[in-house]
């Protein structure tokens, strides 16, 4: 079975390190994978604010395209969490709200799509611990990431609301796949406290404030570097280090993808992995 | 206040909206609104409740009581980042980032946010972006918002786009979906179809 | 037209009457309709309306009726026969006539509250009506036999509500078995130190009617013990009671303890399930001080000798009385009682389903359950509230509500986790002097001095903050937060969201059905809500009782409720078992199996089928015999039998033809 790659819009941009990483950490593990054809944005949180049914439209789109491609059970790979979460969401009210539902299959078929409703959306995470399996992942560690501290962050739309394959207070599947490659996982109380998303960009104080929290608390705890799952997440805890710094006091931490972490445990290298975008290098710790 | 008034604070039953509460039950898809118990859970849980104006909990007492302009013009609702803390913690499972986005969509239909606030504007610039080319296009997006709200603030952010564009995580390719008019998927097609569907009258779609 | 069943004897001579209800029927259904319409059907003689047939004048209308209009069958078309069946027959036989030449038709519950139409309420009623009529045309007389019932009494579950039933009927002169699990009586109400409002020391009150019970001469106390089967029916249950091998002989121990300092282990090392796991015992050992019976008992998944079979057995060693026994094993008690009481009470909710709280994460997060053993002066600490590592708390957070008014957990209000938190906020500030802060939703206090007692608290100082606690986490943001637990809340009253650092949280859980509900319910054939409680068979006017007659109901088994409530529901459970056994006999229900035995071929499917062991061969004529005092009624062997020899009384082959026929030749 080959798994239907979703990458949605952050992954082609300011997410390119996940994409590249990911898809080694795939490739490394034999997992076969091919991007769902001709994909359009999910239409993220943004879009549900002005409206909802062609927000989800939007999202039915590509699931219609993926049941196409790979038949009515096809499994999609959707690894930036807004993309997640609004995939799931859309099926969900297609399922719950019959009359939303019909008016979004009978748009798409109006473009000769048809609705898969049987199409799984999943996450990576749960890919990686669920059907590859930790014992599986150890074994291929090949360069185990010895002596590093890190903090799973899993941030929010991962986990809520939707998701089953973890626990929507402390999911524990980012940890179980980083310790599996090696690491040492801090535990800590705020993996899944919002980074506040969009608010960075928005309201930018209340933004700086909820990442200096993450940033300060990771630190608190131990870790030398923050793992996410989320394109958003990693922007923010990492690309406005400098402007949180300029507020707060000087602080430092690299925030990686989890699967760069992975991708240095399989012996990949750093430019395969697009370590080299991130702003603060992995030896910046305090 | 400025002229030496003591500001009234007396709500009269003409004041209110008496069907704010339903229209918004309905555009939320839950009648779980009219069973919330106040009880608080919501902002206790939010982690950006400390910046809004109204907590959430007041903002469903006042949906529910009615004070539409109050709530439209709260900032709370635009400072909902969406990360459904308080829907998986409400005991009356009410789901309030719904309710949220249903009062956000109302504002946009009635134009009622706060002026020159960045977050409707960023919604519709990234709903129109979205609805002509199929791919959000990051860069574009956000001096579009800029332009349009505070100006200044893009050359605070300059030096971090630089270092985007240096790294490879943001481009100035415009990004778009294949599939052109007319052809199968074609997004325009879709989204004509989604509008022809729309309930014959309120639908935040029109 | 209805056509007329068969009658035996006299000319069928029927009257019929319509119920309003009130305005609960006549609201929807059109009575002087339906009443006409009776009136013209064979048979009847007279039809009529009335606002409340239930009533005595309703009922002196149908008993005057028979004397002036020689009536021979009745027919009420009113609510459901649960409701009033046992009202007409009563008053068809008061009036003259066998209470069972008669028939209900339920145009209440079947139609006016379930029909929105009016005129389709009346077409549906008329077709009832017609049905009745058709059918009790065909009545056959029937007597009731009386049985004598037994004068035991089962009581099972040794909480407060059952100590309190048994001693009541023990009291009146009743033997009453009382069955308990756990190796002590007692229940939940020997853990606390304090019961609100009044303050009163709970083992002051309690251990005297602990005591009581064991000396009772009218009791039979059964601890270590569950009732493994129930079979037979009102005034004349068999049980079978299965009691679990405590390895000591409890005739012989007097609860010296000896063999527990003798044990060879020299401490406690195993979780104390009295205590919540807050203090340790030995596999050996007393569940608590004054625990009833005062008999020690071995856990065989610790002791040394069951797990490993090498102990030197110091305890055996060291009993004077030789009352270790390792060779015990499950013994069944096979008794016949006349009634039971059901007391088996709740289980609190488990903290940990609510992750955002912290128990079992944070050591200072305890539930409510375990602080009563911290303030209790027999508990591991000897009533000195200290934390798990030894600090005194200077803060304290009482967090309501937890696992109760929420759909991910219990959708109802526990009851009494209101008035449990205000005593323990008083009892550990009394104590401890810290700040108490209690986190509620609304603050719920109806009861004799319950108000009194918050206004109490208010007085002393406690904080009262309204809004349910979202969180409680141990990381922080300002200096006066380090090493503390934060709980985070809005105060709703305030509208602001807080941040309140603690050393101890207390998580009032609340009240749960016993996890094994499910099975006890099967075991007394009663019947649940949904959230697991018993059901009692009225809310209002039958609040002890269950749909299964002579089984009775007491304590939070019923739903969850404090100890005065609790005990006013076993004194009435006690009343209703008393009421029935001195009554002396119980009467059946008529509505047997009988078998036609020209028609029986002695295939014997009948006696296989059979639940109650009713049905037996009788091979000299080679047919099946139904033994009606054994008999329930329910219909299995009718519905088996291959040559339709099997027939129920009521329920006749005829009788069901019939009124099928008078709805079909209705409509």
């Amino acid at each position: 079975m080959t798994y239907l790659y979703y990458p949605g819009c952050s992954l082609k941009g300011t997410g390119r390190g996940y994409e590249e990483s990911l898809l080694a950490v795939f490739d490394a593990l034999q997992l076969p994978w091919a991007e769902v054809k001709d994909w359009n944005c999910c239409g993220a949180t943004a879009y549900m604010a002005v409206d909802e049914v062609k927000a989800f439209t939007l999202a039915a789109r590509n699931l219609a395209i993926a049941r196409e491609q790979g038949g009515e059970t096809a499994q999609v790979i959707a690894p930036c969490s807004a993309c997640y979460l609004v995939l799931c969401k859309a099926q969900h009210v297609i399922h719950d709200a019959p009359e939303i539902g019909a008016r979004i299959t009978d748009a798409l078929g109006a473009a000769q799509l048809t609705y898969g409703p049987r199409v799984q959306v999943r996450h990576p995470l749960d890919v990686l611990i669920n059907d590859v399996g930790t014992e599986r992942l150890a074994a291929a560690a090949t360069a185990p990431l010895r002596g590093r501290r890190v903090a799973c962050y899993y941030g929010c739309q991962m986990v809520r609301p939707y998701a089953t394959f973890d626990d929507q207070y402390a999911p524990t599947s980012m940890d179980r796949v980083l310790r599996a490659m090696g690491a040492e996982t801090v535990d800590w109380p705020l993996k899944t406290r919002c980074c506040g998303g969009t608010l960075t960009g928005t309201i930018e104080d209340v933004g700086l404030r909820l990442n200096y929290i993450l940033l300060r608390e990771a630190k608190k705890r131990g870790a030398d570097a923050i793992a996410t799952a989320c394109p958003l997440c990693q922007f923010n805890l990492e690309c406005y280090q400098d402007k949180i710094s300029a507020v707060y006091g000087a602080s430092r931490l690299p925030v990686l993808y989890f699967s760069q972490f992975m991708g240095m445990a399989l012996g990949l290298s750093e430019a395969r992995l697009g370590i080299q975008r991130n702003f603060v290098p992995l030896a910046a710790a305090v | 206040m400025s002229d030496g008034q003591m500001p009234r604070k007396i709500t009269y039953e003409a004041d209110l909206d008496p069907h704010f509460a339903e229209e918004i039950a309905a555009s939320a898809r839950g009648e779980q609104l009219f069973q919330c118990i106040q009880c608080g859970t919501c902002g206790g849980a939010c982690p950006v409740s400390p910046y809004m104006d109204l907590t959430p909990r007041r903002i469903i007492a006042m949906t529910r009581a009615g004070y539409k302009a109050e709530v439209l013009k709260s900032h709370t609702i635009w400072l909902c980042a969406s990360c459904y803390a308080c829907t998986v913690a409400c005991p009356k499972a009410v789901r309030i980032t719904d309710v949220m986005y249903a009062l956000k969509q109302r504002a946009i239909r009635d134009g009622v946010y706060p002026k020159r606030f960045p977050v409707p504007v960023l919604a519709r610039e990234f709903f129109q972006g979205v609805l002509t080319t199929g791919r959000n296009n990051e860069l574009p997006l956000l001096i579009k918002m800029y332009l349009k709200t505070n100006i200044f603030k893009m050359l605070g952010q300059a030096v971090m786009g630089l270092r985007l564009f240096l790294t490879g995580r943001i481009g100035l390719k415009q990004e778009r979906i294949a599939a052109r008019r007319g052809e199968k998927g074609d997004l325009r097609t879709i989204m004509a179809a989604v509008d022809r569907g729309a309930p014959a009258k309120g639908g935040p779609s029109q | 037209m209805a056509t007329l069943g068969p009658n035996q004897g006299d000319a069928v001579r029927i009257g019929v009457y319509i119920c309003h209800c009130g305005i609960n029927i006549a609201g929807k259904v059109d009575v002087a309709d339906v009443t006409q319409f009776a009136a013209s059907l064979p048979g009847v003689v007279v039809a009529r309306d009335y606002k409340f047939m239930c009533s005595d004048p309703g009922q002196e209308l149908i008993q005057q009726d028979i004397r002036e209009h020689g009536l021979n069958r009745i027919v009420v078309a009113s609510c459901s026969p649960l409701m009033h069946e046992a009202t007409f027959r009563r008053a068809a036989a008061e009036g003259g006539i066998n209470p069972f030449f008669f028939q209900m038709a339920n145009i209440r519950e079947h139609v006016s509250w379930v029909t929105a139409d009016k005129a389709a309420a009346t077409e549906k009623s008329r077709a009832l009506v017609a049905a009745a009529v058709s059918r009790v045309g065909g009545h056959e007389a029937l007597e009731r036999q009386r049985v004598a019932v037994k004068p035991d009494v089962l009581v099972v579950g040794g909480g407060i509500a059952g100590i309190h039933a048994a001693l009541t009927l023990a009291d009146s002169g009743k033997t009453v078995y009382l069955v308990e699990r756990e190796p002590t009586i007692g229940g939940h109400m020997a853990k606390f130190d304090k019961t609100f409002p009044t303050l009163d020391c709970a083992a002051c009150i309690l251990t005297p009617k602990m005591s009581l019970v064991r000396q009772h001469p009218n009791i039979t106390l059964w601890t270590y013990a569950e009732v493994a089967d129930v079979s037979g029916y009102v005034g004349n249950f068999s049980v079978t009671v299965r009691r679990k091998p405590r390895y000591v002989i409890e005739d012989r121990c007097v609860g010296c303890n000896a063999c527990v300092e003798a044990c060879v282990f020299k401490e406690g090392k195993f979780a104390d399930e009295f205590n919540y796991g807050l203090a340790k015992r030995k596999p050996v050992y007393m569940p608590f001080p004054q625990a009833t019976p005062s008999v020690v008992l071995i856990d065989p998944a610790t002791c040394l000798h069951f797990k490993t079979g090498k102990c030197k057995q110091a305890c055996k060693a060291a009993c004077e009385r030789d009352a270790i026994d390792f060779d015990q094993r499950d013994e069944l008690v096979e008794i016949e009682v006349g009634a039971i009481v059901v007391a088996t009470g709740f289980q609190p909710f488990d903290a940990e389903r609510v992750p955002e709280y912290g128990y079992g994460q944070y050591p200072g997060v305890y539930t409510s359950l375990e602080v009563e053993r911290l303030v209790n002066a027999s508990g591991p600490t000897g009533g000195e509230i200290t934390l798990r590592d030894g600090r005194v708390p200077k803060a304290v957070g009482i967090i309501h509500c937890v696992g109760s008014r929420d759909h991910a957990t219990n959708k109802y209000c526990s009851r009494v986790c209101c008035m449990y938190s205000l005593k323990l906020a008083h009892l550990v500030k009394e104590r401890t002097g810290a700040e108490i802060y209690n986190f509620y939703i609304d603050m719920r206090t109806p009861g004799k001095g319950y108000e009194e007692f918050y206004d109490k608290l208010l007085e002393e100082g406690v904080h009262f903050i309204r809004g349910r606690a979202a969180e409680v986490t141990d990381w922080t943001m300002t200096p006066d937060e380090e090493g503390k637990l934060v709980i985070r809340a809005e105060d709703t009253l305030i509208g602001a969201v807080r941040r309140i650092p603690v050393d101890m949280v207390v998580l009032s859980v609340g009240l749960e059905a016993q996890a094994d509900a499910g099975e006890v319910r099967r075991l007394f054939n009663i019947s649940c809500s949904h959230e697991g409680w018993f059901l009692e068979r009225h809310p209002k006017l039958a609040p002890v009782s269950t749909f299964t007659d002579g089984v009775f109901l007491a304590g939070a088994c019923q739903g969850p409720k404090d100890i005065p409530d609790t005990v006013a529901q076993a004194g009435a459970a006690a009343a209703e078992a008393m009421a029935l056994i001195d009554k002396g006999y119980v009467e059946l229900e008529p509505n047997t199996a009988f078998i036609d035995e020209e028609r029986c071929s002695g295939c014997k499917t009948c006696i296989a089928m059979c639940p109650y062991s009713a049905i037996s061969f009788i091979a000299d004529a080679r047919v099946a015999r139904v033994n009606e005092a054994l008999c329930k009624g329910c219909g299995t062997c009718v519905a088996a039998c291959p040559s339709a020899a099997a027939q129920q009384h009521l329920f006749t082959d005829d009788q069901i033809f019939d009124e099928i026929a008078g709805v079909l030749s209705y409509v």
